[in-house]
């Protein structure tokens, strides 16, 4: 299982979490301005990476905040998590085993 | 598809499964069960097929975590003590692409002459012969077979999701 390092708590296993999908995704802020095209993409467009993702995770049996993580999706290692409304970490922030 | 311009509402997802020890035929179907989630089954060879749902998270590894496929043999023990003391003798994880309502698309594209058929998630082995004849409708005639019409890529825009989480009764 993975070892998420929480913003809030530090490390902890991974069943203390749910994961909550690609993140940097803004909910347009008035839905009936947008297409029904822009809408299904907010909803359910991904980059689905193959690399470096951009994911948040829900700390749900812990402290229960959301905060993000950039993890490679090809190793499953997690470079980085950081706290809601921070900028994502320089690629090289840190990597864990 | 991203050549074509087209966006398929797909994400990877690590499946794993698990054969055990063989063993001489004591189980003569499929066996799914949607409350506590786990399916099982005997191949020819004797070993039992185990397996449930996928890992939680996207990932291209074809690994997963102990706690899913834990999970998964403590759902088959509890509905058939007698496989307790059988031995799992290999574990594996793949890929599978998902959908946001877990059903697949099969059919035409906005581009002419190219199709798709994909997104079958946890859920498409044993559909491969219907799929592919529905496909194939597809393709010969130019306009989809009535079983895959309305398994479109379209339906994710026009808000026609086919719920297969419900449809089976299961979490996918």
């Amino acid at each position: 299982m993975l070892l998420i390092e929480c913003p809030y708590c530090g490390e902890r296993p991974e069943p203390e979490f749910v994961y909550g999908g690609q993140a940097h995704i803004a909910r347009p802020p008035d839905p009936a301005a947008v297409s029904t095209q822009e809408w299904a993409d907010y909803l359910y467009r991904r980059d689905n990476t193959r690399g470096v993702h951009a994911e948040r995770w829900r700390h749900a049996h812990g402290c229960g905040r959301f905060f993000n993580a950039l993890r490679d999706t090809t190793t499953d290692h997690f470079l980085a998590t950081y706290r809601v409304g921070e900028e994502p970490p320089a690629a090289a922030a840190r990597v864990r085993g | 598809m991203k050549m074509a311009g087209i966006e398929l509402p797909l994400e990877s997802y690590p499946l794993q499964a698990l054969v055990s020890e063989p063993v001489k035929p004591v189980f003569p179907c499929v066996v799914m069960s949607n409350t506590i989630h786990a399916y099982i089954s005997q191949s020819d060879k004797g070993e039992l097929v185990i397996g449930a749902g996928t890992d939680a998270y996207t990932s291209y590894t074809q690994r997963g975590g102990l706690h899913i496929t834990s999970h998964a043999l403590e759902a088959i023990c509890e509905l058939f003590p007698m496989f307790r003391r059988l031995r799992m003798l290999r574990n594996w994880g793949g890929i599978v692409d998902v959908t946001p309502d877990r059903s697949p698309i099969i059919g035409p594209t906005p581009v002419p002459g190219l199709y798709v058929n994909c997104g079958w998630g946890t859920g498409g082995f044993k559909a491969t012969p219907g799929s592919a004849h529905v496909f194939a409708w597809t393709i010969a005639r130019g306009e989809p077979h009535p079983i895959n019409a309305p398994f479109t890529l379209e339906r994710f825009r026009d808000g026609r999701l086919i719920d297969e989480a419900a449809a089976a009764a299961v979490a996918h």
